[in-house]
């Protein structure tokens, strides 16, 4: 498949144009390409050539525009930039190009040594932070075949459903305010703050924690953290009734999601697509239940599916995701064995504090842990959690020295993108918001 | 979860286990199919048709400065290796591929009319380690500005190779 010659632009394109990543015009575009930009899945049988004068031939060239949303749109969550061709009110076409926040964390990765890595992968999806840590340390254990303590295990599996909690009262804040729900903006913000001070309690930061780290966490929780866990709870179930009663069951709320941004079951599978974006099409697939990854087996909750693949499913089921994650948080309260939180492992745990003034052993191991690290057997493992924008999976290879080989991080907002075109293909300028809105991108995850 | 890989692991017959004509490894307990660079679009194809209904992830790995790693007799090691993670959501089953790319001609077939999923992950993979994806619709760098030269992700391209750079400051490239 060769690319058709680009024809050349005139002076005023050539002057702003940033090069092939963009949208270009129609006839400047492989038929392929096209084709994926107008929404269409593509699978097709062997030897069916597409034929570029197929398709659109009602779209006349100079009928549409190509226009820039982002990436500095306050609606497009950081630094996506969107390109849509127009007709009038409608988008025929669209492309998502991502990279403005790029930062090379996948390089990064590769000089911090492991004990360093979960500050470094804390900041990729940073509405997250805990499900990458942890994506990152049960990589690393497994390659060390080193087993975390069942509490670690515990306390990783309640911090990550209250992540997912704060996660998800996020996306209600900015889907409200995207959709001009301002109030909601205020509700999800101060709800989620609930969250992020017992994170602040425990680990000392809000976001960015690197408090799950490789052979279990960085500390005890701090005492109390029963009552304030399940006041949390308390405090979030009966607000999330109220929000039902704002924008679930509101005409305008509804007018603007319901219908918009429709992808079906075979386009979203077909597009890599996991999480909500996944579900809302009406496929039961959730990691914690289909593939269960640490206690997940031994507690009891529901997989919230939609129906239509709409933006208003995406909506409905993280507003339920939540209340099936304050029923697992509750849960792991009553399951959250006593004992240790972290492997007692000299050489993969620095020793306490206190051991370093009275023990000499204590003060070497802790030496040679920060200074040299701990080395990680060669051999390479891929590891995936549903976090709360869906598959989160880590890919390592590690080569037998302190530091990770290579580390990829498949980043669900980064595959889930994909679906931004077939969502938007038919649709109005003013639901591209709702429907950005509705796949909760995060672009901190998608570039890395 | 448990009860499939311990029935599966019973029933294997001894090695040289093969799925589809390429070999199998285990890696931490997971199946690792290494198909050879001209078999690959085919095994993709036959492992689609055998429920690996999505592809979840397509990533590169550059071994230049430790070519040793766990292969089938027989496969020759090349500098890099494309690692593509599939799931099956009917037999709730994962499947990892990986394909040995040499650098001499670093290009392999696109999974792009098989899964139009893996589009914009091929690109990050042509972006970070210049492989290309033969029958990719539109292979042009992701994250990297489009003037980039290099990429990033090689174990040749140094870091901290690019200084910091500012709107004043003569180009270092």
């Amino acid at each position: 498949m060769t690319r058709p010659p680009v024809t050349a632009p005139d002076a005023a394109t050539a002057a702003t144009s940033e090069g092939a990543q963009e949208l270009h015009r129609r006839a400047a575009t492989h038929p392929v390409e096209l084709l994926r930009e107008e929404g269409g899945v593509l699978r097709l049988p062997e030897g069916l050539v597409l034929d570029p004068g197929d398709m659109n031939v009602e779209v006349a060239e100079d009928e549409t525009m190509i226009i820039n949303m982002g990436p500095q749109h306050p609606s497009t969550h950081g630094v996506l930039r969107l390109m849509l061709e127009l007709d009038g009110e409608t988008v025929l076409r669209s492309k998502p190009v991502v990279g403005y926040l790029h930062t090379g964390m996948e390089k990064t990765q590769e000089e911090l040594m492991y004990i360093q890595g979960s500050t470094n992968v804390t900041r990729m999806d940073y509405l997250a932070n805990f499900f990458n840590e942890t994506v990152f340390s049960v990589a690393v254990e497994t390659l060390l075949e080193v087993e975390v303590p069942e509490r670690a295990t515990w306390i990783r599996m309640l911090l990550m459903e209250l992540n997912r909690l704060s996660s998800h009262l996020l996306f209600m804040a900015t889907n409200g305010m995207d959709l001009g729900a301002v109030s909601m903006m205020l509700y999800g913000w101060r709800e989620r703050e609930l969250v992020l001070s017992f994170f602040e309690a425990t680990t000392g930061l809000r976001m960015n924690c690197n408090y799950v780290r490789p052979g279990g966490v960085a500390a005890d929780l701090p005492d109390g953290w029963r009552p304030q866990v399940l006041s949390i709870c308390e405090a979030i179930l009966p607000r999330l009734d109220e929000y039902d009663t704002l924008l679930t069951g509101q005409p305008i709320f509804q007018e603007r999601t319901q219908g918009v941004g429709v992808i079906t079951q075979e386009a979203a599978l077909a597009l890599s697509a996991t999480g909500p974006v996944l579900r809302s099409t009406g496929i039961s697939w959730d990691l914690r239940r289909d593939m269960p990854y640490m206690f997940y087996d031994q507690v009891e909750f529901d997989v919230v599916v939609g129906t239509y693949g709409d933006a208003f499913d995406r909506y409905a089921i993280r507003l339920n995701e939540m209340r099936e994650s304050i029923r697992l948080i509750r849960q792991i309260v009553d399951l959250m064995p006593g004992g240790d939180y972290r492997v007692q492992d000299k050489k993969v745990t620095p020793p306490p504090r206190a051991r370093i003034d009275e023990s000499m052993e204590a003060l070497i191991h802790h030496f040679k842990l920060f200074t040299e690290g701990f080395k990680v057997p060669a051999g390479e493992t891929y590891v995936a959690v549903e976090s709360p924008r869906g598959e989160l999976g880590g890919y390592l290879v590690a080569d037998g020295s302190a530091k990770p080989y290579r580390f990829h991080m498949r980043d669900p907002s980064f595959a889930n993108l994909q679906s931004l075109p077939v969502m938007l293909r038919g649709g109005f300028v003013a639901d591209a918001v709702a429907v950005i809105s509705s796949i909760d991108p995060v672009m901190g995850g998608v570039d890395r | 979860m448990s009860d499939q890989e311990t029935d599966t692991e019973v029933t294997e017959p001894a090695p040289p286990e093969l799925v589809h004509g390429a070999p199998v490894t285990r890696s931490a307990g997971q199946e690792v199919v290494h198909p050879d660079r001209a078999a690959y679009p085919g095994v993709m194809e036959a492992l689609r048709d055998d429920g690996f209904n999505m592809c979840v992830d397509v990533c590169a790995v550059d071994y230049l400065t430790r070519p040793a790693r766990q292969l089938p007799d027989g496969m020759v090691a090349e500098r890099f290796e494309v690692v593509v993670n599939l799931v099956s959501h009917a037999a709730r089953r994962r499947l990892r591929v990986r394909v040995q790319v040499p650098e001499s001609d670093p290009e392999v077939a696109s999974l792009f009319p098989l899964y139009p999923g893996s589009e914009a992950m091929e690109r990050e993979a042509f972006d970070l380690f210049g492989i290309r994806f033969s029958g990719h619709p539109d292979l042009t760098r992701i994250l990297m500005p489009e003037d980039w030269e290099g990429h990033p992700l090689r174990k040749d391209y140094a870091v901290g190779r690019v200084p910091v750079q500012f709107k004043a400051a003569p180009a270092s490239r």
